[in-house]
């Protein structure tokens, strides 16, 4: 059912109960998860060492979206063990950064690139504080490591796609956290871009945080992430980036999407829609209440 | 006499009057607090919902009547109470939040109507109650008032920029650790007493002005949220001060006049304003 190049079970569930010294971030184990009745994933196991920058790959609709959910405890799974930074999913959440794909984000809102980075300094501000020197500070240092501190003070509708995914990784900088997870970082920016995000987060990846990313970048996912995690209703393989340059790994995740032709493997995966995620969102809230028990489970 | 200092009389002879001067004060409060607690209101999307939890205050109104308790108590359980569960029926049930809405908002209405209807004798002012006539607010009603309305800019104080964070990016702010549904349940809350506060100056049919308006009308003029939120106060203030002269002056319904002033000052921020000005696009095209 699942293809796990490495830590035996048994590693697996000793972590669960000594997680906090343990080098394990992420651990799903027979997560199943979904909207209304409708599964989106099923009987996932999945670990996230440690410090690892690893990417999300599949097809549309593959659940991609649903797994970082899940890990950022927005959607409650309805079946399986999910433990993020030691604790149930929610619980860890001052040290989690989660950054949405760029379609969910109200783009005409009044706010400034300062504004939205500062919101990163929120939670661990506590209620009623305003933003001290100290997150000042942060907010500076994440603007200028993002190469956006020209832009403070522009309202965020008028940067470009690509400035618009540097702001919000901005904010996930000034959380300071442990874990990042990142709905489409770096899909539709330009290469200029995508190099810079991509060294940063390998930055953090050095510094011991660890990095979840979905991406639709198999070339970018292979060259620059450490490990990769192939999802398609499951996650079917995970393992070192290199993994998926296997045509059978391949074939694996993107099933009938494969094109093999004369020793050459083709990708025939259209530009990206946002089906899954519109739907996840409007279902969420309705839904993951009364969900507990029941199962979709057919398709 | 010369004109201006006719027109000081005009300005100044009214504040002479115990009447006028609580009127003033409680529109002024009105314009404030609607300012304030509309900007997230038009961020939001939640203009409807406002609507709908006036309409609902009208049941709660008759009952405290028919109990002889202040009816700014009635209004606020009433708003309160269906406020809260409209978010309820949103969260929890299959129904569009619009069709939920729909159906709370005409059913809590014709349930006051019916009240309304089986008190018998002309003892209450339902013009007033639909329509507002803060010329005649008691001194007892807009103490009540000043104290809801402390404690809606209180409540906004506290939790300004997690409302902003959680109304900005909902995912982002509940991946955070902020507690998204109670922040949402809160705000709704301060939606009611926000209405609770606004029936004299406006009543039912036209609280729904006084929170939309002068927040929409300082969103086509900024690009920032805190300057937003002023601009709307200055809105709010302005409309509710000239608005209230105004109907003095001609005779006619002082809520009417006050949403007439801040419709008015909309359509020019709509002539004139910056980004989505007619007049800035016609010199564009030149």
């Amino acid at each position: 059912m699942t293809n796990r190049e490495s830590g035996p079970n048994g590693q697996a569930d000793q972590s669960f109960k000594t997680s906090e010294s343990s080098s394990v971030d992420v651990l799903l184990e027979d997560v199943s998860a979904g909207y209304g009745t409708r599964a989106a994933l099923e009987d996932v196991h999945l670990e996230v060492p440690s410090g690892s920058l690893l990417a999300v790959v599949g097809p549309n609709g593959a659940g991609k979206s649903t797994l970082l959910k899940v890990m950022a405890g927005l959607l409650r799974p309805w079946s399986g063990r999910v433990e993020v930074l030691g604790e149930p999913p929610g619980r860890a959440a001052h040290r989690i950064a989660y950054v949405p794909q760029a379609e969910m984000v109200d783009w005409q809102f009044p706010v400034t690139v300062e504004d939205v980075v500062t919101m990163g300094r929120y939670p661990r501000l506590g209620w009623i504080k305003r933003p001290g020197a100290l997150d000042r500070l942060a907010v500076a240092d994440a603007l200028e490591l993002v190469g956006m501190a020209g832009h403070r003070r522009t309202q965020i509708g008028s940067l470009s796609g690509g400035q618009r995914r540097r702001v919000f990784l901005a904010r996930a900088l000034a959380a300071e956290p442990d874990l990042f997870l990142l709905d489409e970082p770096v899909t539709g920016v330009d290469a200029t871009t995508q190099e810079d995000l991509m060294d940063i987060l390998e930055g953090q990846a050095k510094r011991g945080r660890t990095v979840v990313a979905t991406t639709h970048d198999l070339a970018c996912a292979a060259q620059r992430f450490q490990r990769v995690a192939g999802v398609n209703r499951t996650v079917v393989a995970q393992g070192p980036a290199s993994l998926i340059l296997d045509p059978e790994v391949l074939a694996k995740i993107y099933g009938g999407h494969l094109l093999v032709v004369g020793g050459q493997t083709y990708l025939m995966d259209d530009a990206h829609h946002h089906d899954e995620a519109a739907a996840g969102e409007r279902h969420f809230h309705a839904e993951s209440e009364s969900s507990g028990t029941h199962r979709g489970g057919k398709d | 006499m010369d004109p201006i200092g006719q027109l000081g009389h005009l300005l100044v002879d009214p504040l002479g009057r115990a009447f006028f001067l609580r009127a003033l004060v409680a529109a002024i409060l009105v314009g404030t607090v609607c300012a304030v607690v509309g900007t997230y209101v038009v961020l939001k999307g939640l203009a409807f919902i406002g609507d709908a939890v006036s309409h609902a205050a009208f049941p709660g109104i008759v009952v405290a009547f028919l109990l002889s308790g202040p009816y700014f108590l009635g209004a606020a359980v009433a708003a309160v109470g269906t406020a809260l569960s409209i978010g309820f029926v949103s969260r929890r049930t299959q129904l569009r939040l619009d069709t939920a809405v729909g159906v709370v908002f005409a059913g809590t209405f014709a349930l006051g109507i019916y009240l309304y209807s089986t008190i018998h004798g002309f003892v209450m002012d339902l013009m007033g109650l639909l329509f507002g006539n803060v010329l005649l607010i008691s001194y007892g009603d807009l103490v009540g008032l000043v104290v809801l309305g402390l404690l809606v800019l209180a409540v906004i104080g506290v939790l300004w920029k997690e409302l902003l964070y959680a109304t900005f990016d909902p995912l982002g702010a509940a991946a955070a650790g902020l507690p998204v549904e109670l922040l949402e349940y809160a705000f709704l809350a301060v939606v009611a007493v926000t209405i609770v506060v606004s029936l004299k100056a406006v009543g039912i049919i036209l609280v729904v002005a006084m929170l939309v308006t002068p927040a929409a009308t300082a969103q086509l003029l900024t690009v920032r949220f805190g300057r937003m939120m002023a601009l709307a106060i200055v809105v709010g203030i302005v409309s509710a001060v000239v608005g209230l002269y105004v109907s003095l002056w001609a005779d006619a319904a002082s809520g009417a006049t006050i949403v007439l002033v801040e419709t008015a000052l909309f359509l020019a921020a709509m002539a004139l304003g910056p980004r989505t000005g007619l007049l800035s696009r016609l010199r564009r095209e030149n």
